[in-house]
C-alpha cells in the first residue's frame, strides 16, 4: 500500500482497536456488546494486514492461534453459563449485580460480552487470514 | 410429559430417517424431526427460536426435496379422481377448523399481549443490574439466544476453514501460509 495509507494506519490503528475493546467492555451500560465490538477489534487487524502485508499481522495472531482462541471463546462462554448451576440453573446470573451505571455491574452479563467479543474478533479475523491465504495459494499455482 | 414425548418422538424419526433407503422419505422424516424441534422450542418458552427454526426448516426441506429428486413430483390425475378430491376436501376443512380456532385466541389488532416483555422492561434491571436493557435481555433472559448465535458463527468459521483448507491442499504450493 501506499505511503498515505500506512502513515495513517499506524496513527489510527490503535484507536480502533481501543474503541473496539470500549464498545466490548461497556455493552452492558451503554449500545454495543460482545457481537459489534469483536467485529470491531477484527477490523483492526484486518485494516494492518491491508496496509502493511500479511507478514505484519500474522506475526502477531497466526492461524492457528486464531483457531484455537475461537474455541477457547466458544468453550468459555458455555462454561460461564454452566456456573450459573451453582446459582440453580443454566444461564443463572450468580455474581453480584453491584451498582446501575458502574463499569463492574450487571454479574455476568460483562464477562459474556468478554467472551463473545474475543471470539467474534477471531474468528472473523480467522476467517479472512483464511480467505488471503487462499487467495496466495491461486496466485502462486 | 409432552416435552418428552416429543423428545422420544424426534429419536424414532430420527432413527427411521438413517435407516429408510428411500431417499425421499429420508428427507421427510428429517423434516419430521425439525419440526419437532421448533414445538420443543416453544414449550420450551423461547418462541424467537421457535420460529426461526420453523422457517429455517421449511427452507431445508424444500432445498433437500429440490437436491434429492431430479424429476418433478409425480401427479396422480387419472383413475381415483373420487378419492383425490374427497381426501382434498378433509384436508382442507381440517386446516380451515385449525385456522379458526387458532386465530379467536388471536388479541385484537393494534393491541398485543405484553405479558412477557412487561415483565423484562419492569423489572429488566433489577434483576440483571445492566443498564443496557437490550443488553440484559440477549444475555440474560434469553441466553440461549446468544448461545445459539455463538455456536452458528462457530459452525461457520469451522466450514469455511475445512473448504478452505481442502481447496489450498489442491494448490499443494503453500500448506500453511499463516506461518
Amino acid at each position: 500500500m501506499s505511503v498515505i495509507v500506512k502513515a495513517i494506519t499506524r496513527i489510527i490503528i490503535s484507536m480502533v482497536l481501543v474503541f473496539g475493546i470500549y464498545i466490548v467492555a461497556h455493552g452492558h451500560v451503554s449500545p454495543g456488546g460482545g457481537f459489534a465490538g469483536g467485529v470491531i477489534i477484527a477490523l483492526s487487524f484486518v485494516l494492518l494486514m491491508l496496509a502493511f502485508g500479511k507478514g505484519v499481522a500474522t506475526s502477531k495472531v497466526t492461524r492457528n492461534i486464531a483457531a484455537n482462541l475461537e474455541g477457547v471463546g466458544a468453550l468459555m462462554f458455555l462454561m460461564i453459563a454452566l456456573l450459573g448451576f451453582l446459582g440453580g440453573a443454566f444461564f443463572m446470573n450468580i455474581l453480584a449485580k453491584g451498582t446501575p451505571f458502574k463499569l463492574f455491574s450487571a454479574g455476568t452479563i460483562p464477562l459474556y460480552n468478554y467472551v463473545l467479543g474475543l471470539k467474534v474478533g477471531v474468528g472473523l479475523f480467522a476467517i479472512y487470514l483464511a480467505f488471503v491465504i487462499l487467495e496466495n495459494t491461486r496466485k502462486n499455482k | 410429559m409432552e416435552l418428552h414425548i416429543l423428545l422420544i418422538f424426534m429419536i424414532f424419526a430420527a432413527i427411521i430417517a438413517i435407516e429408510i433407503k428411500d431417499l425421499f422419505s429420508s428427507v421427510i422424516a428429517v423434516g419430521a424431526v425439525g419440526f419437532a424441534l421448533s414445538l420443543a422450542f416453544l414449550i420450551l418458552k423461547s418462541p424467537d427460536l421457535a420460529i426461526t427454526q420453523l422457517v429455517v426448516e421449511l427452507l431445508c426441506l424444500i432445498i433437500l426435496i429440490r437436491a434429492t429428486i431430479r424429476k418433478d413430483l409425480p401427479l396422480v390425475i387419472e383413475g381415483r379422481w373420487v378419492f383425490n378430491t374427497v381426501s382434498t376436501l378433509v384436508f382442507v376443512a381440517v386446516f380451515l377448523f385449525f385456522c379458526f380456532t387458532a386465530l379467536k385466541d388471536l388479541p385484537a389488532f393494534g393491541d398485543p399481549i405484553m405479558n412477557v416483555v412487561k415483565k423484562y422492561l419492569e423489572q429488566g434491571q433489577a434483576k440483571t443490574g445492566a443498564v443496557n436493557i437490550v443488553t440484559a435481555i440477549i444475555l440474560d433472559f434469553r441466553a440461549y439466544d446468544a448461545l445459539g448465535e455463538a455456536a452458528v458463527l462457530f459452525t461457520a468459521v469451522i466450514g469455511i476453514m475445512a473448504v478452505l483448507r481442502s481447496f489450498a491442499k489442491e494448490g499443494g504450493s503453500e500448506e500453511d501460509g499463516a506461518k
